[in-house]
This record gives C-alpha cells, structure tokens and sequence, in this order.
C-alpha cells in the first residue's frame, strides 16, 4: 500500500496519528470502536491537566500532538531556576512568572490548532461543576495531598443518575530513573487512597535524636531546621527558596556536625533535607509522561485496550536504575478503602491510648496518613480541629483515654481532614 | 549516605553557583563527575523516517546539559512531520529537518553545542560527513535506514570503539538496542543503600573487637540509659561470642542456628521499661539475618575477576588494573575490602562516630593495599587513587556489561547475529508457553520481529510482506499467531511514528546514553522492547 493510500481523517498532518486512531488493529476491542467517531469525538473533548511541572510539560505537549484539542492545565506555582534542567516549556528568562501560563502559551504558539487554557492557582479553588466540565484528568504531580484531593473529589462525582460523571484518573509520578503510571476509574478500579500504602512516607527521625544524639548530618540540619530556627527566628518566616535562609540553616547545622565531629553537612544536603528534594531529571518524566498520555489516547479513542479497564492492569513501574524493568499488573480495588469502599477500614488500637496519640497514629500509618484528622464517634464529636472555638472546647479528649472516652472494640470512627474536604474516613477500631 | 571520608577539608560556606542550581536535581543522581562525562560527551544522531523518536531522545540530553550534538537526516519538512515532531514549527515547512530541529533543541539548553548535516538538500553523503567529523562519543540511528548508511554507522563503531544505539519506533510499538564495542565495566552502580551495608560481623578485626568489647564488658551491670544506647554492631558482637562458647566455637551459621541467635539477643532486651524493650535491640534482631551472613563473592564481580581479556588497551586500563588488586586482596584475605559505611543506629553521637572510625580505618587500610598492589603492576603509577577507592567501596557492586565483548556473532558484527536471533526466538516462544500457564507477561519477541522486519523499508508494509521477511529473519517465526498479530499492529502504522510511544522510547534511551557516558548506573544488556498497547517493556539480550 503507498502512503497516501492510507485514509488521513483530519488531513495529511495528522496522517500517522489517524492511522492508528481511526483504524482498528489485531487488538482493538471492535464493539467499543468506531474509526469514524474519534475526530470529531477527540476535537470536541476536554482534557484536563493538573501540574505544569516536570511531567506537565510533557503531558501538554504530548497531548497536543495527541489529537487532543481543548485542554486545561492548573498549577499556582512559579517558574525556579532548577527547573530549567527537565521543564522545557521553560527559559532563564521565564523564571518568576506561572508555570501553566508559560506552558499554555508555548504549546499553543508550538502546535497549531490546539487551546490551552490555564489556571494560575490551587486544585482546591475548584469545586465540581469546574471538573465535571472533562472528560478525562491527568495528574503529574509531586504531591501526595493534591493527588489525594483529586482523587476524592473524582470518587464524589460519581453519580449513576448523571451522563459521563465518571471521570477517567491517569496519574504519574517519578523519582530519579524510576517512575510510576496508573489509570484510575473512580469508584470502579482501584483509587489512589487504595494504593496509598505503596507510596509510605519516610520515617521521620525521632525528636530525642535530633535534639541529643545526632549522629547523621541530616539529624544535624533537622536541628538546625526545626530547633535552632524556632529558638534564634533568624527570619520571620521560613522560606525555603531562599538561599539566605537555607545558608542560615546550612551554618548553623555545619555548627553541630563540628560540635559532634559528624562529617559530610553540604548546602546541597541542607536544601536536600529542609526542601525534601527529589531528585528529577527529564528522561524519566519523559518517560512516565508519554506513558500517561498514551493512555488518555487509548481511552479517548478506544483504538487500542487502555490500563484501567476493570479486571485489567491499571499500574506500570518503571524502574531505569539496573537495566530497564516495568512491572505492569493490576492493583485490587480495597472494599475497606476510605475514600471508595463501603467498609470502615480496621484500626488497630490500644485502650489506654489518649485520644492524642490516637490522633497522631492517623498522621504516620501508612494507609492513613491523615496529618489534621478531626474524629467523631457513633455517639459523639471527639475531637475537631476547626473552628477554634470548638477546637478549644474539644482539646482536653485529646489527654484522655479511648476507653475514657467510652469507645468499644469494634466500634466505628468517623474522621475528617480539611486536605480531604469532602471526604469522612471510617475506621472500625480494634483494641489490642 | 555515608562516605568513606578520608581527609576532612573545610568546608565552603558559600551557596551553589547559577549552574549548580540548574542542574541541582540531576547532581543528586550523578554528581559532579557524572556532569563533567555529560558535559564531554559529543553525539551523532541518524535520523530518518518521521524522525521523532531520535529527536525526543536529543531533547532529554540537551536539557541536562550534554556538551554537542549533531544531526544528520536529509529530509525536508513536509506536513506530516508537524503533527509528530514537536521539535518543527510552522515555519519550518519547506526547510531542512536537520535544521529546524537542531535549532529548536538548541533554545532548550545555552550551554549546549548543536549542528546538523547536510546543508542542503540531496547532498547527503554519509562517509564524507564522518570522515571529517570530531571523533563521536556515541552514535544514535533510527530505522528505517538504508543498509549501506548502516554499514558505515557499523565500521565506524568498530573502527573508534564508538558505541551504536539504533532505535525503531512505530505506532504503538518500540525497540532499541545498544552496541558496545567491548566489555563495558561500570564501578558506580549505586546500588540500593539498604543493599551496600557490610559490617563483618564474623569477621571482625581487633580495633572493632576491642571498641565492642569495652562497650559491653559489663553489659548486665549498665544503667538503663547506658544499656539502651548500646550500638547493635556491639550488641550482635557480643553475643556472638557468647554463643560461640556454647557452641565449640563455631558462628551461628544455618538457618535454625541464626534464628535461635536471634532469639538470644530478643531475650536480652531489657523489658522493665515504660517502653516495654529496647529500640537498640529491636535494630539489633532485625540485623542478624542480614549482617550474620559470611561474606560471598557476588556473581556480577566473579564475572569481572574470570573475564578474560581480549581489547589491547584493556591492559593499560585502570578498571582492569585495579581489578587483578582486588582479585589478589581476595584471594589473600579470602574477603573484599570493607567498604565502610555504617548504617545510622540508636546510639549515642560519640559512640557511633568512635564506630565509623573504625570503619572508614579498616577501610582505608584496605584500599592502601589494594593501592600499593596497583602501583607495583605495569601502568599502575598512572591510576588515579581516587579510582581505586572508589572501586573499593563498590567492588561488591562492580558490574561487567557486554563481557563476550564485540557480541557472540564472531566474524566483528556488533550482536550475535541471525543464529543468536533464532535461538532467543525459539527460546521465548517455549517460554510462552510455561508464561501462558502462569499468566504471567508473554515475550515482546513477536514486536522486535515485527519491527526488525521493517528495517530498511520506506513506505508502509502490509503485515503480509512483513511477515514473509520474518520468516527469512528466523525460519517458522511468521507462523507464530503473536508475531501474525504484531505483523498487523506495525502494518497499521504504516511507517509512522506516535508521538507518544517516540517520547517514551526517548526517554528511555537517552537513560541509557547517559548511563553509558557517565559509566554510572546499569545500562540494558542489550535490547529493550517496549509495547504501548499492553504498556510494559523487556529487556533481552540478542
């Protein structure tokens, strides 16, 4: 067959792109498909993007050459010098300005044809009629709270009674050569509060370390971060991404290290620790962002079988460390899911514990995670964190003991997190 | 992180300059002297075809500041390659591929160097192009190409040890493949950090004897305090002796053994506390499966010491040099030299720095063996000390890539030819048949056929006509119904590349290139094959 022998639904620019999209293969689930429809159906959609980032800015130029038209990308941050190394959407002398406004604009001076629009601020500013308004997200975030939000907000959306209130997740994530992308149908297939357990935040160095025995130079600069800062206040307030500040903090830990003859304290390590700096670099994103926005292809067009499909793969690790592995399988939907299950999620507990450290115990399991919970019991309210005035009025649970409180084995908590607006948690919990 | 820290020079309080916080997070992953090799690095790319994937692949190694680039393609702009190239614009239509592209990679990254060839069309003459080129760090080509280009690509490879890395990309569909030109041994693996801690429990030598000792000479007699801030390496030393007294001397060595010393040292916690045990203890438990262990040669660096070479210039290398120390350090000391690190442990900040003392002293003792064992070898006054240490602290690590050097197909080819091809794909095909069983993943063999078919054809094959040159690639293979079913997904993109996949593929490859230049990190052995449908990749050496 020559070339033009080949149909181009949308013109001779778009040919390689509409002989994938408009014509089945050996794999293509034929009743789902219509090669005719997926023009006009990809013109008229809507795709959001969350984060013009690292990963934002590949996602908006790959789905711009995607065939998608109409696509909207929210990010509040600004543009910082260490960007430059992986978000190419960016030059020197884009630095201070918005990341989703510079991303939009040069993608669509780039790609003709195709609208950008962007949102200079916050996911939380939005509220559900702005997310009903896509058909599908994808999230490249450094965030576990934004994608947590998203995340609940989407499951909340669902409604069986309203056309097309599902909305397709497609989320990705890296870390120096690894990465991850997942597709997520609310309600459907497993969320990403299922799969919180897999992404475990470090363990914290205990608090006696850092004040008495530091050992490591990060203990060193998280007592400078946490205990000399508060103590001296150098500044009124910490900025992070200021390199005043941080050399403030990098002098005062370098202090404590040769106090305690621990070596190896660098500006480099102090940003590391204070800023929680993950190391990023543009072929990885490159990689989890294609990975991504191939999916919102498949699923946009149904041309070829998409992760996420239930009974399917819904994740893809991505590891580039040792060789290239990717690990590719589908991850269970949890019943006890807080956010997407029916069943309150078991708990374990002590009796004698106060309410306090019940409180702090929702902040570093692993599949709670909750840093502000406020806990409501069948009968009563327990503890909750606003207003204030209740706040206050609440505040002495917290020194007293869960069987003081008149809480029972098997007996079910209700918990909310202003990350979370919408979302009451249920935990059942388990005396030990 | 802890590094083996051998003079203390004082550190600069000043910030990071301008190009330290551009590229700060990449400096986390390859540090300065991996920046430096990127920064070197001068690249070739061939490109052809719809010509993205090549170009995605140049993006991602212009932004971490790669030192120049240059790209070959003789095409002019036509249309289609605005819907699959984002590296063109509008402007671009008409002009010279090479040229556009370079131009706008270019904008990504001032530091970088970029240049493209010909300079005008219809004038491509590869030979001439090479021959009075600068020497390439590596060169990059994508299919389809034609076979006598591929050929030049191949003898100038042999010629200046040149490593190749050829790419197809179309639809949903990818491969690459990396040719070295011999063995390729890498030292900074950065290897998992959980994985390098090794504290010779069983092995320890006086000073570490002497430190664990005194520790706990009165161990029942120690105060609470004292008692739970004692490190774990003194914990476990201490009842390892007390355990050899009981049992004729010997270690606990097999499983049963280790669990019932573990069970020991659980036993000793003190437990008359608010906490109910002790945390030191608990590191100390949670260490003896992994820390009471004798240490074993690792496969990856047997390789190293068995490799036989066959590169003249593999005798003067420092890699090699340094390695025949470590392998007599070895065979005199029947263990590596201590890499020494220590993990952090509950203690208290004079004890566990007394502790990694001792460490990077043994440490340092080894690496001056093994220095002094390099400097009496031939050549071995011009290895850089630092190396040596280097190698020291990794040696367990130590990884051999490419050890059957110029690939197994004898006669210079890079790969292991036809006959390697046929038996890999008789190989997957049986094991899709165990994988079919399990569920587990199916081989991507049927893709790299598919694709592999296509190599040097220009305009859109039907699956029948890809079919019919699997089937002269690798005799029967075109009957096999997934390589029928992948014939007809690589017919259906017809050529052309998704932008996608091409970007993926770049991603993944410009990994590998930096992995290469930077010798740090594990590069694939030797193809990697990337589906886009099922959304995974293998690695499969051919």
């Amino acid at each position: 067959m020559a070339p033009d022998e080949i149909p181009a639904a949308s013109g001779p620019r778009w040919q390689y792109l509409d002989r994938i999209r408009t014509r089945a293969g050996p794999f293509t689930n034929k009743e789902m498909f219509d090669g005719d429809a997926v023009v006009p159906f990809m013109d008229s959609m809507k795709i959001l993007v969350i984060g013009a980032g690292g990963l934002g800015c590949e996602i908006l130029k790959d789905l711009a050459l995607s065939g998608f038209k109409d696509i909207h990308v929210i990010d509040m941050d600004t543009i910082d010098i260490s960007n430059l190394n992986r978000q190419f959407l960016f030059r020197k002398a884009d630095v201070g300005s918005y990341k989703a406004e510079v991303a939009a604009r040069f993608v669509e001076n780039r790609v003709k044809g195709v609208k950008i629009t962007p949102h200079n601020c916050k996911i939380q500013d939005f509220d559900e009629d702005f997310y009903m308004q896509f058909q599908i997200i994808v999230c490249g975030l450094d965030s576990i709270e934004a994608r947590r939000w998203i995340n609940a907000t989407l499951v909340n959306m669902v409604d069986e009674d309203v056309d097309d209130s599902l909305k397709p997740l497609i989320d990705g994530g890296t870390e120096g050569f690894k990465g991850q992308s997942r597709v997520i149908l609310p309600t459907m297939t497993s969320c990403i509060e299922c799969q919180l357990d897999m992404h475990a935040p470090r363990a914290a160095v205990p608090l006696c370390t850092i004040a008495t025995i530091p050992r490591q130079p990060e203990h060193c600069i998280e007592w400078a971060h946490i205990i000399a800062w508060d103590r001296e206040k150098p500044f009124p307030l910490l900025d992070k991404d200021d390199p005043e500040h941080i050399t403030w903090l990098y002098q005062k830990a370098l202090e404590r290290a040769q106090e305690f003859n621990i070596p190896g304290v660098t500006y480099a390590r102090t940003q590391g620790v204070v800023k929680n700096i993950i190391p990023a670099i543009a072929s990885t994103n490159a990689i989890i962002a294609a990975s991504c926005c191939n999916e919102a292809l498949k699923i946009a067009s149904n041309c070829a079988p998409s992760l996420g499909i239930p009974d399917e793969n819904n994740y893809m690790m991505y590891s580039g460390n040792d060789s290239i592995y990717t690990y590719t399988f589908k991850h269970e939907k949890k019943d006890d899911c807080p956010v997407c299950g029916n069943l309150a999620r078991d708990l374990d507990v002590d009796g004698r514990w106060t309410l306090g450290e019940l409180v702090e115990a929702l902040g570093v399991r692993p599949d709670a995670q909750l840093k502000k919970p406020s806990i409501r019991s069948e009968k009563k309210t327990l503890y909750m964190q606003f207003p204030p005035s209740i706040e206050e009025q609440t505040r002495p649970n917290l020194g007293k003991s869960l069987v003081e409180l008149g809480l029972e084995d098997g007996e079910e908590i209700g918990v909310t997190d202003p990350a979370f607006a919408t979302v009451s948690f249920k935990f059942k919990l388990r005396f030990k | 992180m802890t590094e083996v820290v051998m003079t203390q020079t004082p550190p600069v309080l000043q910030g990071p300059s301008e190009k330290e916080r551009k590229y700060d997070r990449q400096l986390r992953l390859w540090a300065a002297s991996g920046q430096a090799a990127l920064e070197s690095a001068n690249l070739l790319l061939v490109n052809s075809g719809s010509g993205t994937v090549g170009v995605e692949t140049l993006k991602n190694l212009v932004l971490p500041g790669v030192g120049r680039f240059t790209i070959v393609d003789s095409t002019v702009v036509g249309e289609a390659d605005l819907g699959v190239n984002f590296f063109l614009d509008e402007s671009s239509l008409g002009k010279m591929r090479a040229q556009c592209s370079t131009e706008l990679l270019l904008e990504l990254n001032p530091e970088v160097q970029g240049d493209w060839y010909p300079k005008s069309e219809g004038t491509l003459n590869l030979q001439d192009f090479l021959a009075t080129s600068t020497t390439f760090t590596m060169i990059m080509y994508t299919f389809p190409i034609q076979p006598d280009n591929l050929a030049l690509l191949e003898a100038y490879g042999r010629q200046h040890n040149t490593p190749l890395v050829a790419i197809h990309s179309a639809g949903f569909y990818s491969y690459f493949r990396i040719f070295l030109p011999g063995a390729f041994p890498i030292v900074d693996t950065h290897p998992d950090e959980t994985a390098t801690t090794d504290l010779r429990l069983l092995t320890p030598w006086p000073e570490l004897v002497e430190f664990a000792k005194e520790l706990t000479k009165d161990i029942d007699g120690l105060d609470a305090h004292q008692h739970g801030h004692l490190p774990f390496v003194a914990i476990l030393l201490h009842y390892l002796e007390r355990w050899r007294e009981t049992h004729d001397g010997t270690n606990p060595s097999t499983y049963a053994e280790k669990v019932a010393f573990r069970r020991l040292v659980q036993d000793a916690a003190r437990r008359d506390n608010p906490e109910g045990g002790e945390e030191n203890f608990d590191e100390a438990v949670a260490a003896v499966l992994k820390t009471i262990t004798p240490s074993t040669l690792p496969s990856s660096l047997r390789e190293v010491f068995e490799y036989k070479r066959t590169h003249p210039q593999e005798e003067h290398s420092g890699f090699w040099i340094i390695a025949d120390a470590i392998y007599k350090f070895y065979e005199k000391h029947n263990c590596l030299p201590v890499p020494g690190n220590v993990p952090d442990m509950k203690t208290q900040s004079d004890v566990y720095i007394k502790l990694q003392n001792i460490y990077k002293a043994k440490a340092r003792r080894d690496v001056d063996e093994v220095l002094k064992m390099v400097q009496a070898t031939p050549g071995g006054r011009d290895v850089d000390p630092a190396e040596v240490e280097l190698f020291c602290k990794n040696a367990a690590f130590v990884k051999l890539i490419n050890p059957s050097g110029g690939g197994g197909g004898g006669n210079g080819s890079f790969d292991g030819g036809a006959d390697r091809l046929a038996t890999v794909t008789a190989e997957e095909f049986e094991n899709d048949k165990n994988a079919e069983a399990f569920m587990g993943p199916l081989s991507l063999i049927p893709i790299y056929l598919a694709l592999h078919a296509t190599s040097h054809v220009f305009h859109p094959a039907s699956s029948e006509q890809i079919l019919a040159q699997v089937g002269r690639l690798v005799l029967g293979a075109d009957e096999n119904k997934r390589v029928v079913e992948a014939a007809e997904e690589v017919a259906r993109a017809g050529g052309g590349e998704l932008h996608n996949i091409s970007a993926l593929t770049g991603g993944m490859v410009a990994q590998e290139v930096i992995k290469i230049i930077t010798k740090q990190y594990i590069p694939i052995e030797n193809t990697c094959v990337f589906d886009g449908i099922g959304s995974r990749c293998q690695v499969v050496r051919l």
